[in-house]
């Protein structure tokens, strides 16, 4: 059931690196991240990487296998064949730090400047109430893990770090569009996405949703209806005409 | 020195949910607030948290109130819970997830707009507010968007070491940050730990790289003690094939919305596994337990709804008896009881899971499972109304803290848990602090000595590799401190333990202090150790079993244990010291609640 696999790694930091090229036992039923522990353990103390569960829920162990952005801890080995070469490098769209892990601390800036959820009072009861079919659309996008692979693969800025003052990812903007679509949520943040979010640099071309390994249509079902409705809010003859009219000044 | 130093009022250590929930307490509070945590923040360790969360809401059995659910706890544990805590716990549970959905949580509701709930093992009542099979996902993206609004400084990827003290208590901590291994002090007369627990002192597991003991660790070596260490939870149900996925949990919901455990010959044998302490409420036969889905107020509960300890020696014993499955674990079947599309709904992560894992499909076939070290009862001995630790300043809340669910805890008590103690700790740390507002200092002298400690495996040469000492000492627990225990196999543990101290002071590193999982790896081991020291010498000293604590030489449940509680100290020699301490007394009125019948 064994055999020995051959892996190239990146090995480096912020001043360099190269692949380095390991031989490895592999078992079966095995996936990458149990791959690169083993290198960890025998042959490389040191190499960096990052993996909480284990399990396809933390989203932490996201890193570049054979190209495709990935989570270390879904790729299984069977995927490959024996004497195919394995190539894990780290997130093209982020500094690296060192190894496979990178600095994805844009990812927490643009987290922090998205306006916080604003609830509508609750019920003279004390509950808030809310149907089943009003909150499974914006639970779809509250099944994000945060493991920025969407954003590794977003076109916009994976080779474009200029682009990522102005726009924050394909993750924030379905976290604007689960907030539009918040049935207790009261706040209008459909000019900050397009001004401040970069909703118009997405040309959905629908990789986030390729990559996604939750299964959210990030495209389909977010960033196109939030699309719509800022087209609505912007383009509205009579919002447009009333945006124009002001009250005269009282002198 | 070279040294970034903070001052804050209240430093959290852990951003699961008892941390952040702690935090936005002490914020609110008015503290000034920092978290600091090994991981990124948002993937703490309750993310893996998948049934839900237990709070007596009523919303869709209005029999439910706070008494029912202190009294589910209070029997899951087998009546070893600090009794104040769990009185807490039920009380405040229901508004703790309230205020969740005021902060943006998106529970799945019932057909009148509420939260709905969920059955689970041990809790009369559906009392499980919860999101499909990902509801701990829900709270800590919940808690780390209200975290990040409230502008609470995190402090991400960076580990505490040490705990610094002085005569009067906490005056800060020391630690690093991972990515660049430089070194970092925060002054501040409070720290909450919420660090989670201890599950990699075993070898199969569903815990994350994070669960070294490190709260439970640092609270005994500041001076504090830590309680029930004996308990420690196997979940029955983990993954047992492929064996790279061995250990990550299957979660509860199955069972609560359905499943069955099966052996080889295909029987229900949970129903030869009723112990007399739960006969009067358990169904006696599977017609009973199958209409109990739809009827609860005529049928009783079926027995795979058993408090996990129950349900996992259950299947210990089966695989034993040699009625197993290939892998050496036993079958838990829903496909042949809920449609296809039932399932996918109600369990969506473990439907994913065993597809991308496993390659298996849970709407067809039944599940491979079998037990898996999940939780740690024993933790850090608290006030129940503070969370306030023996050592002034120090606090703790969630699984690093002890008491709360006494010999075993009821799936579904640990998110409530997180969030009722939680915000207990961060509100009395945040007053603490403001007690000792500018009393604190820290000591240079302490500063030095816990960067040389730091440092130290860097200045040793040809020493062992951390990662085989680890695998070592998983093995010993795993064998030895596992779900059955004896008086030899103890004793072997402890002089086992003994001897890879020695082995985890001679570790050496390679490479150089960026990033460098085995030079974090060698600063963890022996926090793991001081841990696995504690439960081994604990559970040698409790002759009974009870909850997560079998002794095959004492198989009983003997009421004298019944009112002690051990506590483990720091002796003087560094080692650890064991002593008896007699269980607080319910008062009447709630000791009236166990004489009603169930």
């Amino acid at each position: 059931m064994s055999y020995d696999a051959t892996f190239r790694v990146w090995r480096g930091d912020a001043s360099g690196g190269d692949l380095q090229t390991y031989t490895v036992p592999v078992n079966e039923g095995e996936v990458v991240l149990d791959v690169i522990h083993r290198l960890q353990a025998t042959q490389a103390g040191d190499l960096a990487v990052r993996w909480n569960c284990k399990a396809g829920k933390c989203g932490s162990c996201s890193a570049e296998v054979n190209g495709r952005p990935r989570l270390m801890c879904l790729t299984r080995m069977n995927t490959f064949t024996e004497d195919e070469t394995v190539t894990v490098t780290p997130l093209r769209t982020f500094p690296v730090v060192r190894d496979l892990v990178t600095d994805v601390s844009y990812n927490y800036q643009k987290a922090a400047q998205i306006p916080a959820f604003t609830p509508r009072p609750r019920d003279a009861d004390g509950n808030h109430r809310m149907q089943q079919v009003d909150v499974e659309r914006p639970q779809e996008f509250r099944k994000c893990i945060e493991c920025w692979l969407c954003q590794d693969t977003c076109h916009v800025i994976r080779d474009h770090d200029e682009n990522k003052r102005a726009f924050a990812g394909p993750r924030f903007l379905i976290r604007l569009a689960e907030l539009d679509m918040h049935p207790l949520d009261v706040r209008d943040r459909r000019d900050a996405a397009q001004e401040e979010f970069g909703l118009g640099y997405c040309n959905i071309t629908k990789c986030c949703s390729e990559v996604c390994p939750e299964g959210i249509h990030l495209t389909d079902n977010g960033i196109i209806p939030l699309k719509e409705r800022v087209v609505d809010r912007r383009y509205d003859p009579i919002t447009w005409l009333g945006s124009k009219i002001r009250r005269r000044p009282r002198d | 020195m070279e040294l970034e130093r903070h001052t804050y009022d209240v430093v959290v250590v852990g951003a699961g949910g008892a941390g952040l929930r702690a935090a936005i307490a002490a914020h609110e509070a008015g503290a000034r607030t920092a978290v600091v945590c090994k991981s990124l923040l948002g993937k703490a360790h309750t993310v893996m948290a998948e049934g839900g969360i237990a709070a007596a809401m009523a919303n869709l059995y209005p029999e439910d109130n706070w008494q029912v659910h202190f009294r589910d706890t209070m029997r899951g544990g087998k009546m070893l819970n600090h009794w104040r805590m769990a009185q807490l716990h039920a009380q405040e549970a229901p508004d703790r997830v309230r205020e969740l959905e005021d902060w943006g949580a998106l529970f799945d509701r019932t057909p009148d707009g509420l939260i709905s709930q969920r059955d689970f093992g041990g809790h009369r009542f559906a009392r499980l507010a919860h999101v499909g099979d990902r509801t701990g996902l829900e709270l800590i993206r919940t808690l780390q968007q209200r975290t990040v609004a409230l502008g609470v400084d995190v402090f991400m990827e960076c580990t505490v070491t040490r705990l610094l003290t002085d005569a009067e208590g906490i005056t800060g901590a020391f630690g690093y940050w991972r990515e660049s291994g430089r070194f970092v002090a925060w002054q501040a007369p409070s720290v909450v730990l919420a660090t989670g627990g201890i599950g990699k002192a075993y070898k199969v597991t569903s815990n994350s790289w994070e669960y070294t003991g490190d709260g439970h660790s640092l609270a005994l070596q500041a001076g504090a003690g830590l309680v029930n260490m004996e308990f420690v939870q196997f979940h029955p149900t983990g993954m047992v094939w492929p064996p790279s996925v061995r250990g990550i949990l299957v979660t509860e919901s199955v069972r609560g919305d359905g499943g069955v455990l099966r052996n080889s010959a295909g029987n229900r044998f949970m129903f030869d596994y009723i112990p007399d302490f739960f006969r009067k409420e358990t169904a006696e036969t599977e017609d009973e337990a199958d209409r109990w889905y739809t009827d609860k107020k005529n049928n009783r509960r079926p027995p795979e709804l058993l408090p996990r300890d129950e349900v996992a020696r259950a299947i210990n014993s089966e695989v034993k008896a040699g009625r197993g499955s290939p892998h050496g674990g036993v079958f838990l079947d829903i496909a042949s009881r809920r449609p296809a599309d039932y399932i996918r709904r109600r369990l969506p992560s473990m439907y994913h899971q065993f597809k991308e894992l496993a390659d298996v499909d849970i709407t067809a076939e039944p599940m491979e499972v079998g037990p898996t070290c999940h939780y740690v009862m024993g933790g850090v001995e608290v006030d129940p109304d503070t969370a306030a630790a023996r050592v002034p300043g120090l606090f703790a809340a969630g699984e690093v803290a002890g008491g709360m669910h006494g010999s075993n805890r009821l799936g579904g008590n640990s998110l409530s848990d997180l969030l009722v103690f939680g915000r207990r700790a961060g509100a009395a740390a945040a007053e603490h602090a403001e007690k000792r507002a500018g009393l604190v200092e820290l000591a240079e002298q302490a500063l030095a000595d816990a960067r040389t400690a730091a440092l130290a495996p860097f200045e040793r040469e040809g020493g062992e590799n951390p990662y085989a000492v680890q695998s070592d000492l998983q093995q010993t627990m795993q064998e030895l401190v596992g779900i059955i225990r004896t008086a030899p196999e103890l004793e072997r543990a402890l002089e086992r333990i003994a001897v890879l101290r020695r082995r985890v002071a001679a570790l050496s590193v390679e490479g150089h202090r960026q990033y460098n999982p085995g030079w974090h790896l060698a600063l963890d081991l022996p926090h793991v150790l001081l841990v696995s020291e504690c439960i081994a010498r604990a559970a040698l000293a409790r002759e009974e079993s009870r909850g997560g604590h079998t002794r095959d030489d004492f198989p009983a449940t003997d009421p004298e244990w019944g009112h002690i509680t051990l506590v483990c100290t720091r002796a003087a020699d560094g080692g650890v010291t064991l002593s008896r301490q007699p269980l607080p007394q319910m008062p009447p009125e709630l000791a009236e609640i166990f004489a009603e019948a169930p």
